[in-house]
């Protein structure tokens, strides 16, 4: 799932600072999971910055919630439409998709986020989230021993360890475990460490982010034709 | 204008709430300043219970929990006591004093310390000054009012 972090309070202030009427938008999906933007974060967050409004004289702001069912797409979008109209600002308690799909379907309306998005991961343990997958387009967990070097190594090496690695930790923090250690410890209970003998050639990173932003397109699903969107 | 502040005290059905009933049994004297919602258990407390109290315009809030290792729920009470520190960051972020919101732990055989405790809370919050969220008194008073009424219907409709 995608993993958010609400923004502080002050920032959020600041941000809707020209406008008088907001609605808080909540997303159901991925950030009420973690706990970030659900229906129950946006009730939270909705008290608390009418709380802060007032208590920096600005009590005429109105500020409502309401949460749909996912923020990244239009069909849950549209039951928006209608009530979007009574207030001059949005801000998004989705993931940063989720604040630019509301930004695409209402082009005169500012939307500013109420998280920050930080990566795609799993539940750790509750209450605690780690990020495992970065996105790159070219998923080579199968030479990894299903752990990923450019996610989990903080120097995203594909012939590690580095020599920042020690008793199993990473030099950059040590309660971070090294990816590579991770990934050598795999290989052996796998009985594939004989696999990391071979040097592997340099990554494609363009399939990634740096080659520009992606779309991913299934002609047989594209009932009403192709998206023109830019 | 009745300037006395308002606190409002989230109390547990095994153990504040039960010590409040004693504390007036026992016929202890405390500030009148105090009105009791009664949880199930401080572990079903959410952040916007209380938010919404202080956005009600009550001057401190009180959560009154089992002794630690005492919970009927087993760890509802420590639960609670985490779920209270992040609503002092968040009061903190917003602009309140986060020393309006306290946790306390305590037995149902324990009146005096329930009396001691709303004395105390109260002394504090007098200290501070009502809230500047605070509309007047009585809608305040209206609002802890309403919370209470909810909390009831909430437990009687757990009976059913």
């Amino acid at each position: 799932m995608i993993v958010a972090d609400r923004k502080k309070i002050p920032e959020i202030v600041d941000m809707i600072k020209d406008h008088r009427r907001v609605l808080l938008v909540g997303c159901g999906t991925c950030v009420t999971v973690c706990l970030a933007g659900g229906e129950r974060e946006a009730g939270i967050l909705g008290s608390a910055l009418r709380m802060a409004l007032r208590l920096r004289g600005r009590g005429d702001v109105t500020v409502d919630e309401c949460t749909i069912e996912r923020q990244c797409e239009d069909a849950f979008i549209d039951i928006l439409a209608q009530r979007v109209s009574e207030y001059d600002a949005i801000c998004s308690l989705g993931c940063g998709a989720g604040v630019q799909a509301l930004a695409e379907r209402f082009p005169r309306m500012p939307v500013y986020p109420g998280l920050d998005t930080q990566f795609m991961g799993i539940l750790e343990s509750q209450g605690v989230w780690a990020e495992k997958c970065s996105g790159c387009g070219n998923c080579r967990l199968g030479e990894f021993a299903g752990i990923c070097p450019i996610t989990r190594c903080a120097k995203r090496l594909f012939n590690g360890p580095c020599g920042g690695s020690r008793d199993g930790k990473c030099e950059i923090n040590p309660d971070l475990g090294c990816g590579w250690q991770l990934i050598h410890d795999r290989a052996v209970a796998l009985g594939i460490l004989d696999r990391f003998e071979a040097i592997v050639p340099p990554h494609d990173w363009s399939t990634g982010l740096d080659g520009g932003p992606r779309k991913v397109v299934r002609e047989d699903q594209c009932i009403a034709g192709l998206c023109t969107r830019p | 204008m009745n300037d006395e502040p308002l606190i409002l005290a989230f109390c547990c059905h095994y153990c504040a709430y039960a010590a409040a009933d004693l504390a007036g049994s026992m016929r202890l004297q405390y500030p009148d300043n105090v009105r009791v919602l009664r949880l199930p258990c401080t572990g079903k407390l959410e952040a916007n219970y209380v938010l919404a109290a202080f956005e009600r315009g009550v001057d401190g809030v009180i959560v009154a929990g089992c002794l630690e290792g005492g919970c009927h729920f087993l760890e509802g009470n420590l639960r609670a006591r985490k779920r209270v520190e992040r609503v002092r960051q968040l009061l903190a972020e917003i602009g309140l004093e986060p020393e309006r919101l306290e946790m306390f732990n305590l037995s149902s055989a324990e009146g005096p310390r329930f009396a001691e405790i709303v004395t105390a809370m109260v002394e504090r919050v007098k200290r501070m000054g009502n809230s500047p969220l605070r509309p007047d008194r009585a809608r305040a008073e209206e609002g802890a009012l309403e919370m209470s009424r909810q909390a009831e219907a909430m437990l009687e409709g757990e009976k059913r």
